[in-house]
């Protein structure tokens, strides 16, 4: 008995989680004066004419390819210097490793806000400006202290004993991490690489400050259109769907070294 | 376990430093630079010194902002990390239930925040939304206009958005624990609470410090979420840090003040942040002894 009220409980709760959903997806298969003139429960005359527009208007779907791009590149810039460093702090001790550790968590802490400002300036001033790997460095502001963070419990999990072995046994470092360390903790890159794919994804301000027209996020085009011509609820709708297309596939890719990652107890 | 002792550590740290670096340390100096002049145009400044500092030490609006500031993180905290935890004990252990509810509570963590507040739009509006609609038929709702049910709106948004990133690292947490503890348990006729007690919840213990952590700034940092839902408004009862730093740096051009004020912010979190994380190393151990 108990456990049916659980799942009742948990049912209710991702029911819960889902209407806010659903009311997006029903207003994206509406037109705009559909929507505007009429209170429906679903949609009575399902048109794809938002989705229409968004694929095939390039200053719309640019933003989807933009964004992918430099959240990819942000992604693997992050995991490549952050595996390196988590190993350094799991193992090692060293002068200031403490400082440094709290150092590189403070960066999560500072206020996106007002790094918008010095950012434009920096990034104009070195020619990187509306680049999109200008997007994925600042990202790493926050994305590399995270990896090392979540990536550091997983290698912790790991017994020191493996190190030694292999080491006694003849491997150099770089070989040893790459071909017997790293596919030991692959739930954890992978757990890694979700949570930096989703911080770099979701955000708006910078990179919405360092892109003009050639890097554009779709987030920043979709703020954009809301100032410039009114609100089109039906084509905002269609745009904030499909944000969330990527998303769901990279939770696809990665569920099962998530499950895993989870069963290790180490995020 | 003892680490190993070697300096040479640093160069596998290097990379890191040298990234985070690039983007930390000069922006910072920048802001540095910033909040101790006087800017009114491109090489025409003067050095004023702390003034910039007392300003918005004394500036009434600042202050109003980090109580109200202070109220929404508190609210974030005492309601998600408790039905984060509840989620993540009413979670399937394994199979195909486990992985259809990770993936969709995952969900509205990998939509953009913008988004986040468009859907909330769209939902709240009382012609248009559901919920608006559906609130209205019983009581007067009306994010734009009433502050309370500004208030109420943004703590909805932020608890749907939020909540599955407790209930993901709770359930993590949950996941590490060995059977033989719940068979001990078991032998031992504890009941579910003092398992949970007892058991569970120290376990947690380091995958909660996280999430307090991460909850506690983010929502102290929030910024595109109360922007595209209320603008700040009605009046400035949602006006929240960030959202006030971005007027004065950005919309009104006020790079001093701004520069300082973001110092203020910036050490105010760094501050909690420091607290938080010694106090609760601090209650773990006092499980463990």
């Amino acid at each position: 008995m108990k456990v049916k009220k659980k799942t009742i409980g948990l049912l209710i709760y991702l029911g819960l989680l889902m209407i806010p959903l659903y009311w997006m997806l029903n207003m994206s298969l509406r037109s705009n004066a559909d929507i505007l003139a009429s209170f429906t429960l679903y949609p009575k005359d399902i048109t794809f004419v938002n989705y229409l527009k968004i694929f095939t208007d390039s200053s719309w779907y640019m933003g989807y390819v933009n964004s992918i791009i430099y959240v990819t590149m942000n992604t693997i810039i992050s995991l490549s210097v952050a595996l390196p460093a988590a190993y350094a702090f799991s193992r090692y001790q060293f002068v200031g490793d403490k400082q440094l550790f709290f150092w590189l968590l403070t960066n999560r802490m500072a206020p996106a806000a007002i790094f918008a400002l010095p950012f434009f300036q920096l990034y104009s001033t070195i020619g990187l400006m509306d680049t999109h790997i200008a997007v994925a460095l600042a990202h790493c502001l926050f994305n590399v202290p995270l990896a090392v963070w979540i990536l550091e419990g997983f290698m912790s999990g790991v017994p020191r004993e493996i190190d030694e072995t292999a080491f006694i046994d003849g491997y150099s470092f770089p070989r040893f991490f790459i071909t017997i360390f790293i596919p030991l903790i692959r739930a954890g890159v992978g757990v890694t690489a979700f949570f930096c794919f989703m911080f770099s994804w979701v955000e708006l301000l910078l990179s919405r400050t360092l892109t003009v027209t050639e890097a554009k996020p779709i987030a920043a085009i979709m703020t954009r259109t809301i100032s410039a011509t009114g609100l089109d609820y039906g084509l905002l709708a269609a745009a904030g769907i499909l944000t969330i297309v990527p998303g769901i596939l990279v939770i696809w890719f990665v569920r099962n070294h998530m499950a895993k990652g989870f069963a290790l107890g180490r995020v | 376990m003892e680490k190993w002792s070697n300096n040479k550590a640093w160069f596998l740290v290097l990379p890191v430093v040298i990234i985070v670096a690039f983007s930390a340390i000069i922006p910072l100096m920048t802001v540095i630079n910033y909040s101790v002049q006087d800017i009114w145009g491109p090489g025409q400044s003067v050095f004023v010194g702390t003034e910039w500092f007392e300003e918005m030490l004394g500036n009434k609006r600042l202050h109003d902002a980090l109580w109200r500031q202070f109220l929404f993180s508190g609210l974030v905290l005492l309601i998600e990390i408790p039905l984060g935890i509840l989620i993540a004990l009413a979670m399937p252990k394994r199979g195909w239930g486990a992985s259809a509810c990770l993936v969709t509570i995952a969900i509205p963590l990998l939509i953009p925040w913008n988004v986040i507040g468009t859907i909330w739009i769209i939902f709240t509006r009382p012609d248009i939304g559901l919920f608006g609609a559906a609130i209205n038929q019983f009581v007067e709702f009306d994010h734009t206009a009433r502050p309370l049910d500004a208030w109420i709106t943004l703590m909805l948004m932020e608890v749907w958005h939020w909540t599955p990133l407790v209930a993901l690292l709770a359930y993590a947490g949950l996941r590490a624990i060995p059977e033989a503890f719940y068979q001990a348990a078991r032998i031992d006729g504890a009941s579910a609470w003092s398992t949970f007690w007892y058991i569970q919840l120290p376990k947690m213990r380091g995958v909660l410090t996280i999430a307090v952590l991460l909850r506690f700034m983010d929502s102290f940092l929030i910024y595109a979420e109360p922007f595209v839902l209320t603008g700040g408004g009605p009046g400035n009862s949602t006006t929240f840090l960030s959202i006030y730093l971005v007027k004065i740096a950005l919309g009104q051009f006020d790079l001093g003040p701004g520069a300082a004020f973001s110092l203020i912010y910036f050490v105010i979190v760094l501050f909690f942040s420091f607290m938080f994380y010694q106090a609760l190393q601090r209650v773990g151990k006092g499980e463990k002894g």
